[in-house]
């Protein structure tokens, strides 16, 4: 904030100068939309677990940033973590995303929480936590966020393993017929839309139909 | 719970459900008096797992499944969504398709924000202003349907590009709804921000500091409410708005000074309906001509999508803030990973210190002042001396009215 404005490659500089081996991979995105093509930069920085909160720090000093969200990918044996920062903001044209990249093995889904450096990701946190089944260490409220309180506990449902959710939990509303056990509708079923038939078709509109064809 | 209830501070929840809500909000207040010493809530009432379906999905499936992510902002999510997958593939949209898709969005702006300013009208028992507000609403959403062929589900970004263009005989409806609109704005200024009552109601009520702003990453209207300067329109190009010269509106531009209270977040929103109709305008002017959509032929778009390796992310300045797409594709028909955050996502947290000290009267306009769908006051809960009384919607917005007449009397 002090000393300008630094360039995508700069702010890269920042973090390899800084943390040396511990970032594996560096990315800058480029995109250009528009007549006039200016670009926006999405900046991708893949680092050392260890070295996820001293990065929040070291981009601190840059801008305080925004953080949009964290999210996660499982890549099999491990899960990639994602916090998507932006700095920069209320520069004209001229704002960065930063996303830091982190992978946990599977056998040790912990992860320091960052929300001592932004309050706000608490929210993200809890999502990562119940959806991932990533542990966050010193998590300051680690209730669950969307999933309902009854939600069987094991289950993550972003997880591409044994843990994800089980074919028995998926309701396949589509293949759902009309009940057995009410009395015959008043007018007999046809299917909602028949193109052939255009208006012909003696169902008020808005009839509720089963599957074609049922049984 | 059954010794606890009984002293002060009372435990007031409100919520959980409402079916017009993408997500239903718990709260949990608790009271001492009338003041809300503090405030938890529960959200995910009705979590649809969207992402989860969208992980089973390709690209063209799911452009209408963020579709109907959320009633208002029907242009907004399927925008970031496309914008991420067409920068994993390396798609190049047209330009013309990008004009289009910033005019689309900034028509969703003026419905949505019109909708939000007839919500806070009648959240203050100011039921000519909600029936005002909503009525001029109709010609943005004749427009959207004029342009989109739908009122709600627009159906109209399609990854690569839109799926329908517009036509010179379009504009001379356009250029209509955005003079009603230009003509109106100067009124509804007025009737919202020179009203001794909604002033009352309204100024210090529900702060939010910058500080606690950008701790809790705010984002949108309510961030630029609090003086914190972001608009993804401004700070970072995309589709048309690389081309324009947009400018965060923020309140001490206009008063001269930030409150960060929901007056300021009513100044934000109102003229923020003035400069989409100068966007519109400056885009309707400048629109290149060619194609709309980089590949027409759907199995063509489903290949490139299949082969396609990598990560991006689709930012948008939606009505209520930046909406934040993440998607990861690996060479397989679906996205491996899909992410999504609306808006009010980064919102939510920023109730907490907004309603800590505030009237129970006052939790309406809160509530709404950040523009969440504003159904989740549905139904409260009072417990009181161990027994419960179930306070509706009703009776809190009769609480809100009552407050109103009072100040005025």
């Amino acid at each position: 904030m002090t000393e300008g404005i630094l360039t995508p490659g700069q702010v890269v500089e920042h973090f390899t100068g800084r943390f040396g081996t511990g970032i594996h991979h560096t990315r800058i995105d480029e995109r250009r939309e528009g007549k006039k093509k200016i670009p926006n930069y999405n900046i991708w920085i893949d680092l050392e677990k260890d070295l996820l909160k001293p990065a929040i720090g070291a981009l601190m000093e840059l801008h305080f940033p925004h953080l949009a969200v964290i999210s996660g990918s499982d890549m099999g044996e491990s899960l990639r973590l994602l916090y998507h920062f932006s700095i920069y903001y209320g520069r004209v044209k001229g704002e960065y995303t930063v996303t830091f990249a982190v992978m946990l093995p599977k056998a040790d889904l912990s992860i320091p929480t960052i929300s001592d450096l932004i309050p706000g990701a608490v929210f993200s946190e809890r999502e990562k936590q119940e959806f991932l089944g990533v542990k966050v260490i010193g998590i300051p409220d680690d209730r669950r966020l969307f999933l309902p309180e009854d939600f069987p506990d094991g289950i993550y449902p972003w997880r591409k393993d044994g843990t994800g959710i089980p074919d028995s939990m998926v309701k396949d509303l589509w293949a759902s017929k009309r009940p057995v056990d009410r009395p015959a509708p008043p007018l007999p079923e046809v299917p909602a839309c028949r193109p052939d038939e255009g208006e012909k078709s003696g169902a008020p509109a808005g009839t509720e139909t089963g599957k074609e064809g049922s049984s | 719970m059954s010794d606890e209830s009984k002293k002060a501070p009372y435990i007031v929840p409100i919520g959980p459900n409402h079916p017009a809500l993408k997500e239903p909000v718990m709260f949990t207040f608790e009271m001492e008096g009338e003041m809300v010493r503090d405030v938890d809530f529960a959200p995910g009432q009705t979590h649809r797992g969207i992402e989860w379906m969208g992980m089973r999905r390709n690209p063209v499936q799911i452009v209408h499944l963020t579709d109907r992510i959320c009633g208002i902002c029907g242009v907004s999510h399927t925008l970031a969504f496309a914008r991420a997958v067409e920068q994993v593939t390396g798609i190049e949209v047209p330009e013309r398709a990008d004009y289009i898709r910033a005019i689309i969005a900034e028509f969703e702006r003026i419905q949505s924000h019109l909708l939000w300013a007839g919500v806070a009208a009648h959240e203050l028992g100011f039921d000519s202003l909600l029936h005002l507000t909503w009525r001029v609403r109709e010609q943005s959403m004749d427009v959207i349907e004029n342009l989109t062929g739908n009122r709600v589900n627009y159906g109209i970004v399609q990854v690569g590009g839109v799926r329908r263009d517009i036509v010179p005989e379009q504009h001379r409806i356009i250029e209509e709804c955005l003079s009603t609109y230009e003509g109106l704005l100067g009124k509804l200024l007025n009737l919202f921000l020179d009203d001794k009552t909604i002033t009352m109601r309204c100024r210090d009520c529900g702060v939010l500091s910058r500080k606690e702003a950008l701790d809790l990453c705010t984002v949108g209207p309510t961030a630029r409410a609090s003086g914190v300067n972001v608009d993804l329109r401004q700070d970072y190009p995309y589709a048309a708005y690389g081309d324009l010269e947009v400018k965060a509106i923020l309140p001490d531009q206009h008063l001269g000074e930030t409150h960060g209270d929901v007056y300021d977040r009513i100044v934000v929103r109102l003229l923020e309906v003035g400069q989409s109709c100068q966007i519109i305008r400056q885009c309707l002017s400048e629109m290149p001509a060619g194609p709309f959509t980089a590949e027409e032929k759907l199995a063509k778009l489903l290949a490139i999508c299949k082969k396609a390796t990598g990560e991006a992310i689709g930012r948008v300045e939606a009505p209520r803030g930046e909406c934040f797409h993440y998607v990861r594709m690996d060479g397989k028909e679906a996205p491996s990973t899909w992410k999504v955050k609306a808006s009010s996502y980064s919102n939510l947290m920023s109730w907490i210190p907004m309603l800590r000290g505030e009237q129970i009267a006052d939790i309406p306009i809160i509530v709404a002042s950040i523009d969440p769908c504003l159904s989740c006051t549905d139904r409260v809960a009072v417990v009181r001396d161990g027994s419960s009384r179930i306070l509706t919607k009703e009776n809190l917005h009769r609480l809100s009215v009552e407050k109103t007449r009072r100040l005025q009397s």
